[in-house]
């Protein structure tokens, strides 16, 4: 299972309020585990990355075992220790603005 | 006895005011989605608890919220509540698309409208449309699961499933001007449609800051009904496009008529917008935002007059609503209620509005976070609520 961290506003569109469990099928990347948060929660789509492009939104960021993600290739291969579920895969607003 | 429902966006989330006909006793629920700017928010005539509502932020975009049951409760249209056991297979499989509710993507296609792909930029080149948000939602008079939006940058979209998906009028950014476009300091947005009730086929847009057009045909092709306006900052003040409308209003007994609160001058036309004349007479200044037109009487307007294009606040710091019987030009100010010293909020084009009782009342709110109630037509106000966040825009449902 896939451990998945999401920011407060996206937790409030989801309906949830705890880390979100998914099961990836295949090679574990950035995409792979957005396609399956998407699937589950279709209000999802959009607000983390485009929905034609498909290109993350400016201000959300990627942190996963103390390393900043976000430049990765969306189809890299997460940390293991992601894939194994050991370490949640970390979705952040940026800080900034009031 | 008939209600009100007042519905505020402010940058911090949505509120509902709801009082009994007297208008004097308020209730506040919210905020509905905290932290979040909510630009608009707007009920269906048709079926007055289907409320729509544009949730927007820098950090996660657009969101569409759709309520059934007055502002009680929301829902992204179309997406269907979670499934615990969801994979990207089953969305795949999916007979109605889901999750599309705040999917807005400019229609490039030959049959539809123009491959159009770049407006003017503020250094005069041309720039990629790029989506940013909606400012404005107008649900169909007739439909409640028909619904305009109103977008940044300038578009206009139509939603006929309640909100669940959205497809471009292209029509008006084929425009033959469309290339001209040039947005103005809050970024180049569609804030106001009007329908014509007496035609569906007819409805107005305004879009800062490339100006008025109208549409005959349901939105296909547009016309510019910019004849008339003068925009001293343009190098041809007359131009057919450029100018930066503020609002646009119209009463509906007579949608020929129709009033504009432009960057500077209020105007009027009689003829549908093919001409204008401006009407702002004896105003202490006529650069505003928004414009109004009272429910009963055609012929009286209201608009709150702002300093400057420079100085977004009320003129000496005291805020005067300014009503005019006669259509414009012969003006009175408004000031029972209303801050007369040290006040310096503005406010926005969409934070005004009207309900239908008798005698009309007339709402706004200001980027101070207050919202004010005339139940007399202007002659009186109150604040409903005073520490709002700045407040975004202000509807009013007359509910029987």
């Amino acid at each position: 299972m896939i451990r998945v961290a999401l920011p407060y506003h996206l937790q409030t569109l989801a309906g949830i309020r705890s880390e979100v469990t998914l099961t990836v099928v295949g090679p574990v990347t950035r995409d792979s585990v957005l396609d399956a948060l998407e699937a589950r929660y279709p209000m999802l789509r959009g607000t983390i990355r485009d929905h034609v492009t498909r290109r993350r939104r400016p201000m959300v960021r990627f942190f996963a075992c103390s390393e900043d993600l976000t430049h990765d290739p969306a189809d890299a291969q997460l940390p293991d220790a992601v894939a194994s579920g050991e370490e949640p895969l970390l979705i952040v607003g940026a800080i900034a603005g009031g | 006895m008939s209600a009100i429902r007042v519905l505020v966006g402010t940058r911090k989330g949505a509120f509902v005011l709801t009082a009994d006909g007297r208008r004097r006793d308020w209730s506040v629920a919210g905020p509905h989605f905290s932290g979040w700017e909510i630009y608009h928010l707007k009920g269906s005539p048709a079926e007055p608890d289907r409320i729509y509502a544009s949730q927007s932020g820098g950090w996660f975009g657009q969101v569409i919220q759709r309520s059934s049951d007055g502002g009680l409760t929301w829902e992204q249209p179309g997406s269907a509540p979670p499934e615990p056991n969801a994979s990207p297979d089953d969305a795949a499989g999916s007979p109605m698309p889901q999750g599309e509710s705040n999917k807005f993507v400019y229609d490039t296609s030959e049959e539809t409208g123009r491959p159009l792909t770049t407006h003017q930029w503020y250094d005069g080149t041309q720039h990629p449309w790029e989506f940013a948000r909606v400012w404005h939602l107008e649900p169909s008079l007739a439909d409640p699961d028909v619904v305009y939006a109103g977008v940044e940058d300038a578009a206009l979209f139509r939603s006929t499933d309640g909100g669940e998906s959205w497809h471009e009028l292209a029509g008006l950014r084929g425009h033959d001007t469309g290339a001209e476009w040039a947005p103005g300091a809050g970024g180049m947005c569609l804030h106001t449609i009007l329908l014509d009730p007496r035609d569906p086929q007819r409805m107005f847009v305004a879009i800062s800051a490339a100006g008025s057009f109208r549409t005959e045909d349901g939105g296909r092709t547009w016309t510019t009904i910019n004849r008339g306006l003068h925009s001293a900052f343009l190098p041809d003040p007359t131009a057919e496009i450029g100018h930066c409308v503020h609002r646009l209003a119209m009463h509906p007994s007579n949608p020929d008529r129709l009033f504009m609160q432009k960057h500077w001058d209020v105007m009027r036309s009689d003829d549908a917008g093919a001409n204008w004349y401006e009407v702002s007479g004896n105003l202490p200044s006529d650069f505003g935002f928004p414009i109004h037109v009272h429910a009963h009487e055609p012929e009286t307007v209201y608009v709150v007059p702002i300093k400057s294009d420079s100085e977004h606040y009320p003129p000496e710091g005291r805020l005067r609503v300014y009503r005019s019987r006669t259509g414009g030009n012969e003006w009175e100010a408004l000031t029972d209620g209303l801050p007369q010293k040290d006040c310096y909020v503005n406010v926005l084009r969409d934070a005004m509005a009207v309900d239908s009782l008798d005698p009309c009342g007339v709402y706004f709110g200001t980027t101070g976070g207050q919202v004010y109630v005339s139940p007399d037509g202007g002659d009186h106000w109150t604040a409903i609520v005073r520490d709002l966040p700045g407040v975004l825009s202000v509807e009013v449902q007359t509910l029987p």
